[in-house]
């Protein structure tokens, strides 16, 4: 209890004193999860919108892999990504192992199967009917597209929020991939996992309640948004 | 419909100014990256393998600045266990490395996998344990303490992930002939030296640390004591060394060579003597002279 409290203290000093190094590590951490779940959004979004209202044939299996992908563990996506940019990987002309952009891959790699399959549920949840209606009020194909998305948004959010949480909390992937590295890749939680095995708890709970606080306020705004004027 | 656009162009804002505020940010990167570089010298990138316990220790902490200050590289430490630095030694994946396994790091001598290796600095390995002692290990002799602990059915914790220290403990473990899986009450971590001493404590068992790594966390592990030190079998001996360019062509050489300079400089020698002292009151590295 006394250790909880002396880490709160500890936060709040470190907040306050602006001690640029933890403002460099929170700062990157931002960077690099919102990176991360925009490009997962951009792609996942139209992608997701595709498999959920096209019928093709191989769906199914490509919806499969999704459903497998979201349970992806983080280390497991690190790893591989580590073999591919490793100096005898086949991309290692790219030197991008132990940078902020291989975090950004990983990360990318584990919130996209999340972020397209849940968009991809919210729009085979749509009603057939209600697309013919559409159409038949003469809606051009882009103002189709719109009042869909606007029709699921709810479930969308829910898939970037949920995207969202997978890679702020992620730390196995961060560690492969960007290493901890000093002043380049690290991150709030590769730096709790270091502080940690040297034994600096209060210093570890500080950066755990730095880490909370900005999942909370980003969560906090795509909450809003979500639910903004439900009531429509 | 009007409606519908305007949460859309909302919503489209938001996306907008997301996307901004990323890419300005990624902008931001660079160009604060680049005064870190000191300008006017292109710095090379340069890959440091090494043990966690230079990492926990602080050590490096104080060597790399200064090591950057010198020399136009950018150091990226990856601290990991011996066995895998070795592993990124022995696959090129690393440009120098500063290991705590002579054994294995003759392997890679052997192999030509790695060149100009020095001896950097050393300090101990030590036994320690709860301090009521239930085995009664203390002040024994290393072979004593280990057979006292493993009859006792003492808990043992060990490190368990092929590091300097597991492969260090494993040796001491042979030469007093046991086989620790043997007992129920054998613990492997499979985590670093901080962690698992944190585990030993936990559990009130004994556990092989080195000294630096156990110095530096005293304070968090309750009634602990050192049981077993001194003996010339604990040497922990510390080498650096250049992965071997000829055979791995990636390797960056000239950085390999400046660091592995850098560490045998007699700047850096004082400065790796002199660590340690004022926080704890004694080095947690000595030189070999």
């Amino acid at each position: 209890m006394e250790l909880l409290l002396q880490g709160l203290r500890k936060a709040i000093e470190m907040i306050l004193s602006g001690d640029p190094v933890i403002l460099e590590i929170t700062w990157r951490t931002l960077k690099v999860s919102l990176t991360a779940i925009m490009i997962s959004t951009l792609i996942g979004l139209p992608a997701g919108m595709m498999l959920g209202l096209i019928k093709f044939p191989g769906r199914k299996l490509i919806l499969t892999l999704i459903n497998i992908g979201m349970g992806l563990p983080p280390v497991v996506a690190g790893l591989w990504i580590t073999l591919l940019l490793w100096r005898s990987g086949p991309l290692s002309d790219f030197e991008l192992l132990y940078t902020p952009t291989a975090i950004i891959i990983a990360q990318t790699l584990v919130s996209l199967p999340i972020v397209t399959g849940l968009t991809a549920t919210a729009f085979q949840q749509i009603n057939e009917k209600l697309i013919m209606q559409i159409k038949a009020l003469g809606a051009t194909k882009i103002q189709l597209v719109l009042i869909l998305l606007k029709e699921s948004r709810l479930a969308i959010l829910a898939g970037i929020i949920a995207g969202f949480g997978r890679v702020i909390a992620e730390v196995g992937a961060a560690m492969m991939v960007g290493g901890n590295i000093s002043g380049e890749t690290r991150i709030l939680t590769t730096s709790i996992v270091m502080e940690v095995s040297k034994g600096n708890f209060d210093i570890a709970l500080a950066l755990s309640f730095i880490l909370m606080t900005i999942a909370f306020l980003i969560t906090f705004c795509l909450t809003y948004l979500q639910q903004r004027k439900r009531s429509q | 419909m009007f409606k519908i656009k305007r949460a859309f162009a909302i919503m489209l804002i938001m996306l907008v100014a997301l996307m901004a505020a990323c890419s300005s940010s990624t902008g931001n990167d660079a160009t604060k990256d680049e005064p870190k570089e000191s300008g006017e010298v292109e710095r090379t990138d340069i890959i440091l393998a090494t043990t966690t316990s230079t990492q926990d220790s602080g050590l490096l902490d104080v060597l790399i600045p200064m090591f950057e200050e010198q020399q136009p590289y950018n150091v990226k430490t990856v601290a990991v266990g011996t066995g895998q630095a070795l592993e990124m030694g022995s696959r090129g994946e690393a440009d120098a490395l500063l290991v705590h396994a002579p054994d294995a790091e003759q392997e890679l001598v052997d192999s030509e996998d790695v060149v100009n290796r020095q001896k950097i600095m050393y300090n101990d390995f030590i036994i320690v344990g709860p301090a009521d002692d239930p085995a009664g290990i203390k002040d024994a002799a290393v072979a004593e303490a280990l057979t006292k602990a493993f009859d006792a059915k003492a808990t043992f914790v060990s490190r368990g992930d092929d590091s300097g220290t597991h492969k260090k403990e494993l040796a001491l473990w042979k030469e007093a002939n046991l086989d620790p899986a043997e007992n129920g009450s054998y613990v492997e971590t499979g985590q670093g030296m901080g962690s698992s001493l944190q585990v030993a404590a936990e559990k009130k068992g004994y556990i092989l640390t080195d000294r630096a790594t156990y110095l530096a966390q005293k304070d968090n592990l309750g009634d602990f004591e050192i049981m077993v030190e001194g003996d010339e079998s604990l040497l922990n001996i510390y080498h650096v060394m250049e992965v071997n360019a000829e055979k791995h062509e990636k390797v960056k050489k000239d950085g390999a060579k400046a660091f592995v300079e850098f560490m045998i400089a007699e700047d850096t020698k004082k400065t790796i003597a002199d660590f340690g002292v004022e926080e704890y009151g004694e080095p947690l590295f000595f030189l070999f002279e």
